[in-house]
This record gives structure tokens, C-alpha cells and sequence, in this order.
């Protein structure tokens, strides 16, 4: 499955541990958020670096002691029409100013991309070898977007108050 | 009318070239029916009985003559000639073929129409008042914040997977007819003893097979806040909403399953933690927004032109007028309702024609606009009082004077068994049967307002639980059979109706419906005491004694 970052397909250098398995020594790993929760501090001193996969069901709030020290989160879509992990994924970047890596895992197509990186996303596990090459083209669907997120792209409002205000200047 | 800026028309223009790539994709096999589904679902494509099915917004119920047309041009061009219109301020064509979508999609583009989530679980066509903007006694135009909320809802990258379907009403006159009580969130624009707007919110009304009122959630907020408020709800919704049951999923069931306090304590709380956001609309954005709604110059005119004084010798236009015609806030001016529901027809359908006709109409007597109200009929908003006989005459002769608005025979229908593959039963037939029965006008007049809603299902497309009288197609042993409710509403004061007694067949929905009329007007203390407020009076009981005593 093609990881895509900073709009390009990239080696994963996060190793996905499961829950019970041994952790490597050092290098970066992503584990669950159970297996997290059991000892942060421990997991936060390793050589490596640590990511977490945060489910849908969960409060993100209980993650929040430890952003600033985790070097990924991971959400899930357990299908696409699932869209809880586009709410997490504000709260975490708008709301706790989350910096990291945050990667869609789970069922992540093509047509969901720009919804996913508005929401604040710029990692993605992607399903389909295709989608994933389609990914910067794709991304270039639109141009115009009407809500304000925490993304940085301008919005129809602000670029249509900026229209007011250039040609009011003029006159 | 709201005019499109550059930047509507570019975003809806890319729309369009988003779906013929999926289109596409779908077309080569690259997507699983799967995988399409929900996102044709978000254009406006279902596959019902025969064909798909495609669903147009038509944002709070406005349309430009030239809009008109262009939906007349899809019907005649890529469907059967024509179109239905819906109870949610939507229009349905219901032959097209998925190959031709894209194109049907671009021809509307041009003319600042499009068919963005129409369908699938995220938030709907934004619905208001048909007579927005020229109602007499409003607040303010409800269109301003109807449009503020289309932007805001469009695309929204955090709620376009919601657990279900989420559809916002809003009005700002006293008496409600955007049915907001029956929406997921309805907004009731009001002000405060400050003199200040904003809205009455309610939250986790809806029909379907849970039916419930909706509650208000807040009495006030500011109108600068409202964005921010209604992304709090739908933020508790995204995250708790249920997603284990599809007939569990819209926030009624949260807001019942939690209560509506403990409901109203989370989004307070999810809404105080967002504080002061970039959602917060401040004075220039509204302003912003109002100033591409433009409105008619009207003319200083008479309040009793001598055309209208003339024409009232006419007994046919007098009683069209009297039941058709409703007071402007413009003096000299009047709103005037095109029944789409003339005897023995589909209700809410219009044919290329029809529509390329009332477009023309628009033009020389409405300023070129034209309304659609969720009753499923069509609305010219500005006419001069001395055009209406003028007018009258041009709609008779197109089918469109029916002199039914209101009565019994404006019947609010969903498609039905006819094209609906979820339906029990059809609504169509059964309608059209009672538009028969009651063709007398003179009989439909003596018995007043009286509005009757059918749907061929459980999902209550057409408002079953709201009307008047309401008809739900179930199927028993493979027949169709109806069960009849009465006293429901769908105004300010809106209630379900109450279960009459067992389902009947087919064939006797029409001589069942007949008996409660027959009834209430036995019933009534006096020719003014409308249906719906006998009921209230009486209960069920001397209805259902009626009904069944000879079945």
C-alpha cells in the first residue's frame, strides 16, 4: 500500500507493530492507541521515533497530554463513508495545534483526498497503486473552497472581501 | 435572486469535471458500484425501479427564468419530457442515463444550477420559505442566510460523511412554511428584546419510520454566530451519531437517545471551546452576501387596479384569485401560486413545456423569478395586481390554474411504487384518484384547507406523518395496503398525525378518505373550523367510528 506525503509516494519509515509484538529496539514505529495508553512515558523515551493510530471511537482529547512529543497520528476510515476521523483530524490540528505527521489510514481513495487534506491530513496510506499516482493531479480538482479550516487556503469569502477592498482602493 | 460570482461558477464548473472523471472511472471498471455509489449519491444520482434518477437543488426555492428553461432543456433533452418537483425544493428527472449525467450537470453549471448533495449522508439542499423576501411581516429575507449556509454546507470538508442525511430549513416569517420542525436542524430567524437577528435553533426533527418534533435547542443565537453553531451540532453529530444502524443514524435518535439537554450541553460546550473562529460572520460578510441579491424595482402602484376590479365579474378568475393570489409586503403587487396538482395528475409534475411557458410568464409578469414551495407547487413572486387577469387566463391555458391550493386535491406525493425501489406502494395513483373525487371545486372550497400527504413508504417522502389526512403505502402479503393518519401538520404548531385504525386495501383508500371529509363536515361546529381543528377538538374516535363501522 503506496504512501503518499508531501504529495509524493515516499517510503514509510513508521513500522506498524502489533499489539503484542516486540517493539524494535529503535527506528520509528506506530502502534495502537491501547498499547500507547498502557505506558506513553516508555514508548515516548525510546531511540525511535513513535506514532499512534487513534480510533474513531475515542476521544482525541486523551491524546493531547502527549502531541507535542508524538511524531505521527494515525486516523482511521474503517470505510470510506465513514467520515469520524475528518472531526478528529480538526480538532487536532485547529483545536490542540497538532504539527506532526497525520496519516489517513483504512480505506483511503482517491476521491476523498481533498476533503482528507483540508481536514488537516498530509499523510496517506493509500489503497489503490492508481489513486496514489493520481494523487497531485487530483488535488488540483478545485480551486475554490468555502469553509474556513485550519488548511491555510484562502477562502471564496476572504478572496471576495480582498476584491472589495483592492477595488474600493482604486476608486 | 443571488447572483453567482466568478468563484460559484468555477467551484460548480470543477464539480462537473470531478464527476465525468468518476463517471468515467465507473464506466471502465476502475470503480466498484461500491465505491460510486456514494459518490454519484452526492450528485444527485440514485438508481431507482427503471432508471436513475437525478436529483437538482434548488437552493430556498428560487429560480431565474433562465434556470427555468435550462431545467426545461434537461427534461426535453436527456429525460422524458419532464420533471418532478419535490418536498424538499428539488426537481427529479427520472429517465436519465448515467453516460449523459455529466453533460446534463454541465448544460446546468451554466446557469448557476447543480445537483451537489442532493442525496447521500451529508448536508442537504439548505430550504426556506417560497415566499421569501415578499411575504408581508417577515424579519428579513431568509434567502441572505439560506445562501450564507448553501456556501458554508457545500463540499464541507469535515460533515460530507456524515452518519445520515442532515437537511436545514429556515424561515423568518411567523407562520412557518419551510416545515424547519420537521428538519434536522430548523432555524426560525427572530430577534431578540435588543432589537438584534438571529435564530431560534432547533435541532432532531424528522419523519421516517422514527418520527419526532423538533426541539428547540437554543432560543437566540446572534446571527454572526450561527455558522459556528451549527458546525458545533453537526460536530456532536459527526463524532456520536450513531453509524451501527442506518435506521438509527439521523440526530433525532441522538438528540432522543441523549435527551435534549444533555444534547444541548454538548454542542454548548464543543460551541464555547471554538470561541471566537474564523466562522464568526462579522458585519461585512453579510453584507457581502447581501449585495449579490438583487430585487425588483417595483412600481408605485394602486392597491385596486381597475384590471382587477373589471376581471372580478368573473366568477372563474374570482375564485382562482381568492385561492391562489396571497398578499405582497409591495403595495399593488401579489404572489401567486401555480398549482401543479391539477385533477387527475401526478402531483408536482411539470412537463419542458409547462416550464419553458411559466419562464416566459416569469419574464413578463414576475421580474423573471419563480418560486418552488415544498407543497410542490411553483410560485410567481412579483406580480402587479392589474397583470393577474392577464395571467390568469396564460396559466388556465397551460393546466397551471387549477384553483386548488390548499384544498384537498393539493395533494403532496412521493414518486411511489410507480419509480421508487424503495416503496411498499403506489402514492401516485392513489392521488390522482382522490384529485378525482374531489374535482369539484365548488365541494373542495366548502371544505377548506385541508392538506393530504402520501407515501409509498416508511422513509416518508411525502410527509405522511404531517399531512392533514396522511397515507402510508405498507405492503401485506404482497398488496398494497395504506394506513390513514389525521391531524398532522407541518406549520409552527406542527404534530404527527394519529393512527386511525388498520390498514386498508387499495381500492378503499379513496372511499375511506371520502368518509373522513364526509365526516369532519358533519363534525364541525362551524364552516370556519378547519379540518386539522376538528380533529384537535374531537380526537380520532368519531373518525375512526366512521371509517370502520360499515368495514
Amino acid at each position: 500500500m503506496p504512501l503518499v506525503k508531501q504529495g509524493r509516494i515516499t517510503t514509510d519509515l513508521f513500522v506498524h507493530v502489533a499489539d503484542g509484538a516486540e517493539l524494535p529496539g529503535d527506528g520509528a514505529i506506530l502502534i495502537t492507541a491501547a498499547r500507547f495508553l498502557e505506558d506513553p512515558e516508555a514508548i515516548l523515551k525510546r531511540a525511535g521515533k513513535a506514532g499512534v493510530i487513534w480510533p474513531n471511537g475515542r476521544a482525541v482529547d486523551d491524546l493531547v497530554p502527549y502531541l507535542d512529543r508524538l511524531a505521527a497520528v494515525a486516523l482511521v476510515f474503517p470505510t470510506f463513508r465513514d467520515g469520524r476521523a475528518y472531526s478528529q483530524a480538526r480538532l487536532l490540528r485547529e483545536r490542540h495545534g497538532y504539527d506532526g505527521e497525520l496519516r489517513a489510514t483504512g480505506q483511503v481513495l482517491r476521491d476523498q483526498f481533498v476533503f482528507m487534506s483540508r481536514a488537516g491530513f498530509d499523510a496517506f496510506e493509500v489503497k489503490k497503486d492508481a489513486d496514489a499516482d493520481a494523487f497531485a493531479e487530483t488535488m488540483k480538482r478545485y480551486s475554490v473552497f468555502y469553509q474556513p479550516t485550519g488548511d491555510g487556503r484562502v477562502t471564496a469569502l476572504n478572496r471576495r472581501m480582498q476584491l472589495r477592498h483592492s477595488e474600493s482602493a482604486g476608486q | 435572486m443571488y447572483a453567482y460570482d466568478e468563484l460559484d461558477r468555477t467551484l460548480v464548473n470543477e464539480r462537473v469535471s470531478e464527476f465525468r472523471d468518476q463517471v468515467k472511472r465507473r464506466l471502465s471498471g476502475e470503480l466498484t458500484e461500491d465505491e460510486f455509489k456514494i459518490l454519484r449519491l452526492q450528485n444527485g444520482v440514485y438508481l431507482q425501479l427503471h432508471a436513475y434518477m437525478f436529483r437538482v437543488a434548488i437552493p430556498y426555492g428560487t429560480l431565474s427564468s433562465k434556470q427555468l428553461r435550462r431545467l426545461a432543456h434537461v427534461a426535453r433533452r436527456y429525460d422524458r419530457g419532464y420533471g418532478h418537483f419535490t418536498t424538499r425544493q428539488n426537481i427529479q428527472f427520472n429517465w436519465i442515463k448515467l453516460a449523459e449525467l455529466p453533460d446534463a450537470l454541465a448544460d446546468l453549471a451554466e446557469v448557476g444550477i447543480h445537483a451537489m448533495q442532493t442525496s447521500g449522508n451529508n448536508m442537504r439542499n439548505v430550504t426556506s420559505d417560497q415566499w421569501a423576501g415578499v411575504a408581508p411581516g417577515e424579519i428579513e429575507d431568509p434567502r441572505i442566510w439560506s445562501e450564507i449556509l448553501r456556501q458554508h454546507t457545500t463540499l464541507h470538508p469535515e460533515f460530507s460523511f456524515l452518519p445520515r442525511k442532515f437537511k436545514i430549513a429556515i424561515t423568518a416569517s411567523e407562520h412557518d412554511r419551510a416545515a424547519i420542525k420537521i428538519h434536522d436542524i430548523g432555524l426560525r430567524l427572530h430577534q431578540n428584546a435588543d432589537g438584534e437577528t438571529g435564530f431560534e435553533v432547533l435541532v432532531g426533527g424528522g419523519l421516517g419510520r422514527t418520527p419526532f418534533i423538533a426541539k428547540t435547542i437554543k432560543p437566540f443565537v446572534h446571527g454572526r454566530d450561527i455558522l459556528s453553531y451549527v458546525e458545533a451540532i453537526l460536530r456532536v453529530y459527526n463524532q456520536y451519531g450513531r453509524r451501527d444502524n442506518i435506521y438509527k443514524a439521523r440526530i433525532k435518535i441522538l438528540v432522543h437517545e441523549l435527551g435534549i439537554e444533555k444534547f444541548a450541553r454538548e454542542v454548548e460546550e464543543e460551541w464555547k471551546q471554538m470561541g471566537h473562529s474564523a466562522l464568526t460572520l462579522d458585519h461585512s460578510a453579510i453584507e457581502e452576501v447581501r449585495s449579490r441579491f438583487s430585487y425588483p424595482a417595483y412600481e408605485k402602484l394602486p392597491h385596486m387596479p381597475d384590471e382587477l376590479k373589471q376581471a372580478a365579474h368573473d366568477p372563474l378568475f374570482e375564485r382562482w384569485r381568492k385561492n391562489s393570489v396571497a398578499p405582497h409586503k409591495v403595495q399593488g403587487y401579489s404572489i401567486v401560486t401555480l398549482s401543479l396538482k391539477p385533477v387527475g395528475g401526478p402531483p408536482g409534475d411539470a412537463t419542458a413545456d409547462q416550464m419553458d411557458a411559466v419562464a416566459d410568464l416569469a419574464d413578463r409578469y414576475s421580474f423573471g423569478e419563480i418560486r418552488v414551495g415544498h407543497e410542490q407547487n411553483l410560485a410567481l413572486p412579483h406580480v402587479a395586481k392589474r397583470d393577474l387577469p392577464q395571467l390568469w387566463k396564460a396559466l388556465d391555458r397551460l393546466g397551471l390554474a387549477t384553483p386548488n391550493v390548499n384544498l384537498v386535491t393539493d395533494i403532496i406525493a412521493c414518486p411511489g411504487l410507480d419509480y421508487c425501489s424503495l416503496a411498499n406502494a403506489r402514492s401516485i395513483p392513489i392521488a390522482q384518484e382522490l384529485t378525482r373525487r374531489f374535482a369539484n371545486h365548488d365541494t373542495a372550497d366548502m371544505i377548506g384547507r385541508l392538506h393530504i400527504n402520501i407515501s409509498g413508504c416508511i422513509n416518508a417522502c411525502g410527509h405522511h406523518h404531517v399531512g392533514h389526512i396522511g397515507i402510508l403505502g405498507v405492503e401485506k402479503n404482497g398488496e398494497e395496503f395504506y394506513q390513514i393518519t389525521i391531524g398532522g401538520r407541518a406549520d409552527e404548531n406542527a404534530q404527527m398525525g394519529v393512527l386511525i385504525g388498520p390498514a386498508v386495501p387499495y381500492g378503499e383508500v379513496a372511499d375511506v378518505i371520502e368518509d373522513i371529509v364526509e365526516a369532519y363536515l358533519a363534525l364541525r361546529d362551524r364552516p370556519e373550523e378547519l379540518f386539522v381543528d376538528t380533529v384537535k377538538r374531537l380526537g380520532v374516535e368519531p373518525f375512526k367510528e366512521r371509517v370502520y363501522a360499515t368495514r
